[in-house]
């Protein structure tokens, strides 16, 4: 028997409406919340409290938790599990992520709907276990092998890491692709008051499950009952005798390895169906930008002392804005090109020695100037750090 | 029960259609499981609706795709964490898993580690060919120790490992071997291995002439499956040659594979150790029990 999402279990288990919890917790909230009733995981700093919490919630909502023998058997495990017709998710940090890549690539190859939390430190290898970093940005988005599409999310906030777990969910099950939910170790660790929407508010999205015949179903093409480019989706053991395969496939999923024009119009499709809805997709948060001169470009636990920055400088007369990324992949290209003509210099401090600066460069085009201001170590920006970057002492 | 008396009617109703012929090899083994996975499915008269069959990489891993049923080709060794996960989803599905002695063995061995202790629900089937067939003949974890492959070609220096031993260990519930080249045992031990709760393997020896067979110059196609009649003996009398045998014939035993059921046990599968679990925490009318205060309070 397959989990059935019961909103007023789901509410007796999370407890109070208003909390004081930890990012990490936000995000196990969020899933629930969702309607994810499977995770399996692997335990790493800093992301380990959420399938702790996972491990005390979910079987009391009626999912399952268990705990793999690695990274590479959760995402397999969370994967077999959307098939399976769950929703399902796992939570790693850099050494976990770099695990997952190949079968991260699985997901995006058969369309399978699943969300990785990422409560990213840094590396190379080990690096800093216990401290914050944002060393995977870039990983979310080329990690593995071959062309793609990515969607991410950087919470900046605790409230966020439970309402982009959800809207993780909502994108992956719309797309039926992986989201990775790309916090930080700051975010993940923070502990700050956060409010559980209540059912009415809640947007849901589950993905659109394969209803029409079983001879005339195309598992792989767009999709027969709908105008998207997204198909339908066979859940096992509904008798739609689904072959799935990580392999290039035609239409009906039968592997058609060499067979230029297959794998071209697979790919193209796996990709433009996200590409396609970019302006739907993107989420951008912007502050002061109407007046601004200088604009920081920010995502995650790095928009914090950016936007304390922000004021202290706005309070010596240097008008400066801020465009924060909710949504950092796909990436809101127009958005930015638009902003580097309007200021004359985009600063992008990130916790990391500069992987957005890349995209908002290109996206920038010359536009203006794009200045990189990194900090690595495992600390955050100061906001006084970031006060050069504005001319400002 | 069953009206099915001939490998083609049973063919009609369990493959694929679209999918034929095989990439598979004259002489290969993998058919031949596939033909006694089929019969041991229609002994038992199971609705195919709720049957998923899953697999890693492999020649012997591209089976799900000739079977009418819902199939899931994964990556290189990780088939047995998938299909943990589908089971996971819905536990009224019955999952089977397809899998190669390197994607099992090798690759993929602490998926198997794991997935045999925790006792998940789950057949797997792993056909054992001595070497890495879809790649050419590199050097597998099973591979006899002295054999060829091509990256041993002057004869491996490794020892190979025993699956079902390992299995055994672990505690699976069922674990079998058995070769291609005897029908009987295989299919009803299938049954029995389809039929447990918990974890169960059935290990097949399983001859792959084009990257094994033909570099370790075991004959033609007739005489490679003459091979493995000859080199496999019933686990009881290797069992008692080992244990009352003479030098000579415990010498004799080196180059032998016991074949047979190494453990049969019914320990609850984690599912159902799962569902326990749920039950004890939910609680009657879904109200918190004291036990799920407590770890709530911590
Ligand atoms: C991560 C990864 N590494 C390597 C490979 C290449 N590869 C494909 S099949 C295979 C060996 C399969 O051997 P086995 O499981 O014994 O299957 P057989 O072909 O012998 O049936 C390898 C190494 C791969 N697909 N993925
Ligand atoms: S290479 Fe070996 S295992 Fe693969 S199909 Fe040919 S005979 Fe079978
Ligand atoms: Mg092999």
């Amino acid at each position: 028997m397959r989990y059935k999402r019961d909103p007023k279990k789901i509410r007796e288990v999370l407890g109070d409406k208003v909390q004081f919890v930890l990012g990490d917790m936000a995000c196990v909230y969020g899933g629930i919340l969702a309607g994810c009733s499977f995770f399996g995981g692997y335990p790493i700093t800093p992301a380990s409290e959420i399938a702790e919490g996972m491990a005390r919630l979910l079987p009391r909502v009626g999912g399952t938790y268990i705990q793999m023998e690695d990274e590479i058997g959760s995402i397999a495990a969370v994967i077999g599990a959307s098939w399976g017709g769950a929703k399902a998710m796992t939570a790693t940090s850099g050494p976990g992520f770099s695990l997952m890549m190949e079968n991260y690539g699985f997901a995006v190859m058969t369309e399978t709907p699943c969300v990785i939390v990422n409560i990213q430190r840094t590396g190379p290898s080990t690096g800093q276990p216990t401290l914050g970093a944002q060393g995977d940005m870039m990983q979310a988005r080329w990690g593995t092998h071959g062309d793609f599409e990515a969607i991410a999310l950087a919470p900046s906030n605790v409230q966020e890491c439970l309402d982009f777990t959800i809207e993780a969910f909502n994108l992956s099950e719309k797309y039926r692709n992986p989201v990775c939910v790309m916090a930080d170790g700051e975010i993940g660790h923070l502990r700050e008051r956060i409010t559980i929407p209540d059912e009415k508010d809640l947007k849901i999205i589950n993905r659109v499950e394969a209803t029409i015949d079983k001879e005339k179903f195309i598992p792989f093409g767009v999709s027969q009952t709908r105008k998207s480019k997204v198909p339908d989706f066979p859940v096992f053991g509904t008798g739609y005798h689904t072959y799935v395969t990580g392999l290039t496939h035609n239409e009906k999923g039968f592997p058609a390895t060499d067979k230029q024009k297959d794998h071209e119009k697979l790919v193209k499709r796996i990709t433009s169906k996200i590409s396609d809805d970019i302006d739907k997709i993107v989420k951008v948060e912007e502050t002061h930008l109407d007046d601004a001169d200088i604009a920081f470009v920010t995502y995650g636990a790095s928009a914090r002392p950016a936007e304390t920055a922000m004021e202290l400088a706005r309070k010596k007369g240097v008008k400066v804005g801020m465009l924060r990324l909710k949504i950092v992949w796909p990436f809101p290209e127009k958005v930015i090109y638009k902003l580097g003509k309007k200021v004359d210099k985009i600063i992008v401090p990130e916790m990391n020695l500069g992987q957005i600066v890349h995209p908002v460069k290109e996206a920038v085009s010359g536009n203006c100037e794009v200045v990189s201001a990194p900090k690595i170590g495992g600390e955050m920006h100061l906001p006084h750090e970031l006060l050069p970057y504005l001319g400002v002492k | 029960m069953t009206e099915i008396k001939t490998a083609e009617e049973l063919n009609k109703k369990y493959l694929r259609e679209g999918m034929w012929p095989t990439i598979f090899c004259n002489g290969c083994g993998n058919g031949v499981v596939l033909e006694y996975t089929f019969w041991a499915l229609e002994e038992l008269g199971w609705d195919m609706d709720k049957v998923v069959f899953v697999s890693g990489i492999g020649c012997s891993s591209r089976l799900p795709g000739y079977i009418n049923a819902d199939g899931l080709h994964t990556t290189h060794g990780r088939a047995l964490a998938f299909a943990t996960g589908i089971k996971a989803a819905n536990p009224d599905l019955n999952v089977i898993v397809f899998t190669g002695d390197g994607d099992c063995a090798g690759i993929g061995g602490n998926h198997f580690i794991h997935a045999a202790r925790r006792n998940i629900d789950m057949t797997v089937i792993m056909i054992n060919n001595f070497i890495y067939g879809m790649t050419g003949g590199q050097l597998a974890p099973t591979t006899p120790f002295g054999s060829i492959a091509t990256t041993a070609p002057y004869g491996n220096i490794e020892h190979p490992f025993d699956i079902c031993n390992l299995a055994k260990a672990l505690g699976a519930n069922y674990v079998a071997r058995w070769t291609v080249t005897h029908p009987y045992q295989p299919i009803k031990s299938l049954k029995r291995a389809l039929q447990k709760k918990g974890f169960s393997l059935v290990e097949f020896l399983a001859p792959c002439p084009t990257a094994y067979g033909r570099r370790n110059k075991l004959g033609d196609i007739k005489k490679l499956w003459k091979w493995y009649e000859d080199h496999t003996i019933l686990l009881e009398d290797y069992e008692r040659i080992m244990s009352y045998g003479s030098e000579e014939e415990k010498e004799a035993m080196k180059d032998m594979f016991p074949i047979g059921v190494f453990q049969d046990i019914d320990k609850p599968g984690f599912f159902e150790e799962y569902q326990k679990l749920v039950a004890r925490l939910m609680g009657k009318n879904n109200k918190k029990t004291a036990e799920t205060e407590a770890v709530i309070k911590k």
